[in-house]
């Protein structure tokens, strides 16, 4: 008996660990800036190449970093979520916008709507790789020491806004 | 045929992804260059090293790792950049530490247990031919 179901035992061992397995997204690396703070940068924003924006200027107040491009599909997907958190959340967005053409990006905010309080423009990925970007979208939720706090990689689905990101955004903003 | 055909084998093992031919005047900036992209993954196609990737991150990360390279910067210092922005997931041979043991140590007790029962089954084998 023994000698016939130890394989069985080792095959459904195994296929439950592929099924765990399976579920993971292999995309989803942990990042290496949570409870750090963000990384400095200065550039000039998307509407204005003269107007710089520094991290300094984020801080202070609980906020997102959203990078985003023109060219990411992704973003297309997130975006109409984002600029309804914005409006009905009044949730603060900073956006930084990787590897993109000006025209591109702005005829794109222009189109699907602006939910943020400036966007950077990083043209070369300069401040992406500062950022550890390697997909876009990626969103980044800062306290008001400017401590990054979560990071969201991928498009964030409704369900990312409401049981992982508005929750945190709350509990940050009660804190001192 | 044969002969032209093993040529195209042997020829095409040292190639790399598109911009990379560099120009490194000290030949230890280009052994430390061509080592480290080796050694570090492209997140963005995980199964691929920089040096195989087309990605245009990993382009980037090329481009960075080349000027810190001919800024002087060491090995460490390269791979501690890289660590800090995108974890140990970047390096294709991350540090033993308390979250990686059991990737180093996996296959060593895997390899005790199949030993054992190894073993085993040989010992009942031969007591039963024995009896």
């Amino acid at each position: 008996m023994f000698r016939y179901s130890l394989p069985l035992l080792l095959f459904a061992g195994l296929v439950v660990l592929f099924i765990f397995g399976l579920q993971n997204d292999p995309r989803k690396v942990p990042s290496p800036f949570i409870d750090k703070p963000a990384p400095a940068f200065q550039l000039g924003t998307l509407h204005d190449e003269n107007k710089i924006i520094s991290i300094e200027d984020i801080k202070g107040k609980t906020s997102l970093i959203n990078v985003w491009a023109s060219w990411c599909v992704s973003c297309r997907e997130e975006h109409p979520l984002l600029v309804n958190a914005a409006a009905d959340n009044g949730l603060i967005i900073y956006g930084l916008n990787y590897k993109d053409k000006r025209i591109d990006a702005l005829g794109w905010l222009n189109k699907l709507g602006n939910p943020y309080k400036e966007s950077a423009y990083d043209q070369d990925g300069k401040v992406g790789i500062e950022y550890g970007v390697y997909g876009v979208p990626e969103t980044f939720v800062l306290d008001k020491q400017g401590i990054i706090r979560y990071k969201h990689i991928g498009p964030i689905k409704q369900e990312d806004m409401e049981t992982k990101i508005l929750p945190l955004i709350k509990q940050l903003e009660s804190a001192s | 045929m044969k002969y032209f055909l093993v040529l195209l084998l042997v020829s095409s093992l040292k190639i790399y992804a598109a911009d990379t031919p560099l120009q490194f005047i000290d030949p230890d900036k280009a052994e430390l260059y061509e080592s480290l992209l080796e050694e570090i993954r492209c997140l963005v196609c995980q199964n691929q090293s920089l040096a195989d990737s087309n990605a245009e991150l990993a382009q980037d990360l090329r481009h960075e790792i080349e000027s810190m390279i001919n800024n002087n910067q060491s090995e460490v210092d390269i791979k501690k950049f890289l660590v800090e922005r995108y974890g140990d997931f970047v390096l294709y041979r991350p540090p033993l530490q308390k979250n990686t043991w059991i990737l180093w140590l996996g296959p060593f007790i895997f390899m005790i247990i199949g030993i054992s029962v190894a073993i085993f089954l040989l010992r009942k084998q031969s007591l039963n031919a024995n009896l």
